[in-house]
């Protein structure tokens, strides 16, 4: 492979945010027919590395080689000129416009006169659509997509030209297992075709299923690489956060209290029916299922998001009818949602204020805000969680993915609930990150607290809960009880085998 | 809010450095062309442009609020103009005929009172039928303004209380009250967006409203507040105003929403809300209002000075958008 020229070179970039290195003279190179993963904890410059590369931020000092020629990246049309196509992290596609707009944004197909040739469009992208096995069609509109199948929209971008590198930052994030393997597919048809491959995620299955090779930066630093067949994700790890990672887990029971919350039959529409559990002080419930199973719906029923259509909630045997946030919160039930950027934070807004959000209201001296007890809030929940800032004034949008998230998770821990919903709580966060939040769930459940976990990834539910709740389109499947759980009944549960919920 | 940065400096400094601009410019074209004896920067003159600046610029406020909240009042002029009637008129009616000059208290009340009103309503509507604030005020604006029409036809509205002309042209240390108005208000809604919970949560909603639904926030009441605030500013305004001219006519305010929003908007507040500065709408009405005085003073006529304004605001926000172009971009990704 080494005496292949490379797909793509990047040579001492360095790049910095105020206050932030954000990239401190890192090289890096893939070559054609190569997977090579980019690994990292959240902040440690893997997004900015691939933005530097396509053509998004312009680089202080170093240089890009495309196939060994020497080039400067300013814009990203550029970089897709030059054959480098980027999926980004964050989605970013114009809700409003059809499938078929959003892939070929930019460069639609014409006919005389500037005319769109709207049939060449729609043909075109459904073949592509087609590659990736996906449900919808060229002409649906972005904004009725689910968030993985616009995830796969996104996916569909880098399909349009031929190219010679393609960047994947974490792809996977918000799929299904089943549209993973379409994406894995899709991955190596384009190794196949000689395409060099970047592909960042915080997962390791993945990791080590399809990379070739591995490179691993921290704090902006490049840290070395791995050939994947040859390392393990100890060592990886080590190379990421400088220690190994206890991934051990007080496996005594847990001693559990009362009901903290009841549901009996609740329904909403044909988002989800005749849903029963209870949730104690002091576990961990995990509900898992395929995306659109139905688990957020609840999660927003139980918020007061949604008016479910029949059913009763409790809490601690009292029946309560939540109709909106400012109830649930009122009665200790806190959501983590699902997608960050949109449901959970104020982009604009300083750490600080985020995380305070929910609770300025009683934070006050006089008729002012009390800066200085929101302070001590923020720093407590930076140090518990880690999260990385350069001070409190940062606006969120600019932290990376993972410290975004904990940002949303701190807000919520920091109002203290009875009952905690998190939605989707690691989707992008670092390996080390990810088991200081399952931790953090679990100790959570220790002092008393009941949680609710909606996760799409089976390690994570396996790992974190006491009980799982198995959903498969909108009704329950079947219930796990503590130890009884299997990987197989769980797939089989999720997939509408062998549960006990049709008789329901 | 973020850490001060080369980029964020230049950004929120960016409407003083143009004033400044503007201060030497006419300072020094006024040698050449000016009619006049004093010198365009002359103590007296400076005091004069502030008086002139308070009644836009004292509604501008209330627009600054409304727009960092995520919505726009078209109805400001009109408001204005239909409080302004209210406490003119109401000073002759024949039940306060007994309160000799306390019926300028009672007057002033009124006005207020109508602002708030008005402005209560526009804010019940958005609120109740989610109907977008710029439709609901441009509907207000006309109802607002025919409802001015329907009291007293084309003609104007006029009461003269010398009492109440001597205390709107009362001056502590050389400003007179509408400038002791404007600065009072630009203080106290500065504090009220920067340091309380309402002016928290007004940002929160304005940037990004489902996240601030999902904290808990009460976006309707803060929605009702700051259109009842803007209402009560309008009306404060036209108190300021009036008070000394002591007559108003069906047509006064007309435009003062866009003159307000060309404030606000030089001032550096995003029209899309979630982010801006009472301290920026501060320059941007100086900065408009010293253009007017300066054009005038070198002896250009109103026709010209409204060109060259609307001139000026599209380079200003240009020139904004390519000095903050890199910290913008970084931003949003
Ligand atoms: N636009 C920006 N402005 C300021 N700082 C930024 C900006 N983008 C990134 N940073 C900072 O640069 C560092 C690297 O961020 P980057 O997004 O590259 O991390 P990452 O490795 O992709 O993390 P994650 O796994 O969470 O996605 C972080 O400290 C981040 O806060
Ligand atoms: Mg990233």
């Amino acid at each position: 492979m080494t005496d292949q020229t490379p797909a793509l070179r990047l040579e001492n970039i360095v790049k910095t945010f105020p206050g932030v290195r954000a990239l401190g003279g890192v090289s890096f190179e893939v070559f054609p027919g190569e997977v090579h993963a980019l690994m990292g904890e959240n902040g440690a410059g893997k997004s900015t590395l691939m933005k530097v590369l396509g053509g998004i931020y312009q680089p202080e000092e170093g240089r890009i080689f495309v196939e060994e020629v020497q080039t400067v990246m300013t814009s990203p049309l550029q970089a897709k000129a030059k054959g480098v196509m980027f999926i980004h992290q964050e989605l970013s596609l114009a809700e409003e416009l059809s499938v078929a707009e959003n892939v070929y944004l930019g460069e639609l197909p014409r006919k005389s006169f500037g005319r769109v040739d709207w049939a060449r469009l729609y043909a075109q992208t459904d073949e592509i659509l087609d590659r990736l096995k996906v449900s919808f069609n060229a002409r649906t509109r972005v904004g009725d997509l689910s968030i993985a199948n616009q995830q796969m929209v996104e996916i569909a971008r880098a399909l349009t030209v031929e190219a010679k590198a393609v960047i994947f930052d974490e792809p996977t994030a918000s799929l299904t297992d089943a549209e993973k393997v379409v994406l894995f597919d899709v991955i190596s048809d384009l190794r196949a075709d000689g395409v060099g491959i970047v592909y960042i995620s915080h997962r390791m299955e993945e990791i080590f299923k399809i990379t070739d090779r591995i490179s691993v930066l921290r704090d902006g630093e490049y840290r070395g690489t791995l050939v994947t067949a040859e390392t393990d994700e100890d060592e990886i790890t080590q190379m990421m956060i400088g220690r190994s990672l206890d991934l051990s887990r007080n496996a005594a029971p847990v001693e559990v209290g009362e009901v903290a919350l009841r549901v009996e039959g609740l329904s909403c529409g044909d988002l989800f029916q005749d849903v029963s559990f209870e949730l104690r002080q002091g576990e961990v419930v995990g509900f898992y299922g395929l995306v659109g199973a139905g688990r957020t719906e609840i999660a927003e029923t139980l918020f007061g998001l949604r008016t479910p259509s029949s059913g009763r909630i409790f809490l601690k045997d009292e029946e309560l009818k939540i109709s909106s946030p400012i109830e649930a919160i009122g009665h200790g039930i806190s959501l983590v949602p699902e997608s960050r950027k949109e449901q959970g934070l104020i982009l604009g807004m300083n750490c600080r204020d985020n995380i305070t959000l929910p609770q300025v209201d009683d934070m006050t001296a006089g008729p002012f805000v009390a800066d200085g007890a929101e302070v001590a809030i923020f720093d407590q929940y930076r140090d518990r969680l880690q999260i990385k800032t350069p001070s409190w004034r940062t606006s969120v949008g600019s932290l990376s993915g993972g410290n975004q998230q904990k940002i949303v998770i701190g807000k919520w821990l920091a109002m203290r609930p009875d009952v905690l919903i998190v939605d989707e709580p690691t989707r992008g966060i670092d390996v080390g990150s990810k088991s200081e939040i399952h931790n953090l769930l679990r100790d959570l459940a220790a002092q008393g607290y009941a949680v609710m976990v909606i996760s799409s990834e089976m390690p994570e539910v396996l790992h974190v809960s006491d009980r799982i709740i198995a959903m498969y389109h909108g009704r329950i499947m079947r219930k796990f009880g503590v130890g009884e759980v299997t990987e197989d009944s769980l797939v089989q549960a999720i997939s509408g085998i062998g549960g006990d919920g049709q008789a329901a | 809010m973020t850490k001060p940065t080369l980029s964020g400096l230049i950004k929120n400094g960016a409407i003083w450095g143009f004033i400044v601009l503007e201060l030497i410019f006419f300072s020094v074209a006024g040698h050449f062309w000016s009619m006049s004896e004093s010198a365009f920067m002359d103590f007296g003159n400076m005091l004069l442009l502030l008086k002139q600046s308070a009644p836009i610029g004292i509604i501008a406020v209330g627009m600054t609020v409304i727009m960092i909240n995520g919505n726009i009042d078209l109805s400001v002029g009109a408001t204005y103009a239909l409080s302004a009637v209210v406490m003119l008129d109401s000073m002759s009616w024949p039940i306060f005929a007994g309160l000799g000059d306390w019926v300028i208290p009672v007057a002033w009340l009124l006005a207020l009172l109508t602002g708030v009103t008005l402005g209560l309503i526009n804010g019940l509507i958005v609120w109740k039928t989610g109907v977008d604030a710029f439709i609901v005020t441009l509907g207000a604006m006309l109802g607002y303004r025919g409802l001015v029409f329907m009291y007293n036809g084309e003609q104007p509205t006029y009461h003269l209380n010398w009492t109440m002309v001597d205390i709107a042209e009362a001056n502590v240390l050389g400003l007179e009250t509408p400038s002791l108005v404007l600065i009072a208000v630009v203080v106290i809604v500065w504090l009220l967006m920067t340091r309380t919970v309402h002016g928290r949560n007004a940002y929160a909603i304005g940037d990004n409203r489902e996240a601030a639904v999902n904290a808990g926030i009460r976006v309707g009441p803060h929605m009702l507040l700051n259109f009842a605030l803007i209402g009560f500013l309008s009306a404060l305004s036209a108190v300021a105003f009036y008070s000394a001219s002591g007559s108003v006519n069906p047509n006064d305010g007309t435009l003062f929403e866009l003159w307000a929003i060309t404030a606000v908007v030089l001032g550096g507040t995003k029209l899309t809300g979630g982010s801006g500065s009472i301290i920026g709408t501060f320059g941007g009405v100086i900065a408009i209002q010293l253009l007017r005085k300066g054009l005038g003073y070198i002896g250009a006529d109103t026709e010209t000075v409204n060109l060259v304004i609307g001139t000026i605001l599209i380079a200003v926000l240009f020139l904004d958008k390519q000095l903050n172009r890199k910290g913008q971009e970084e931003l949003k990704v």
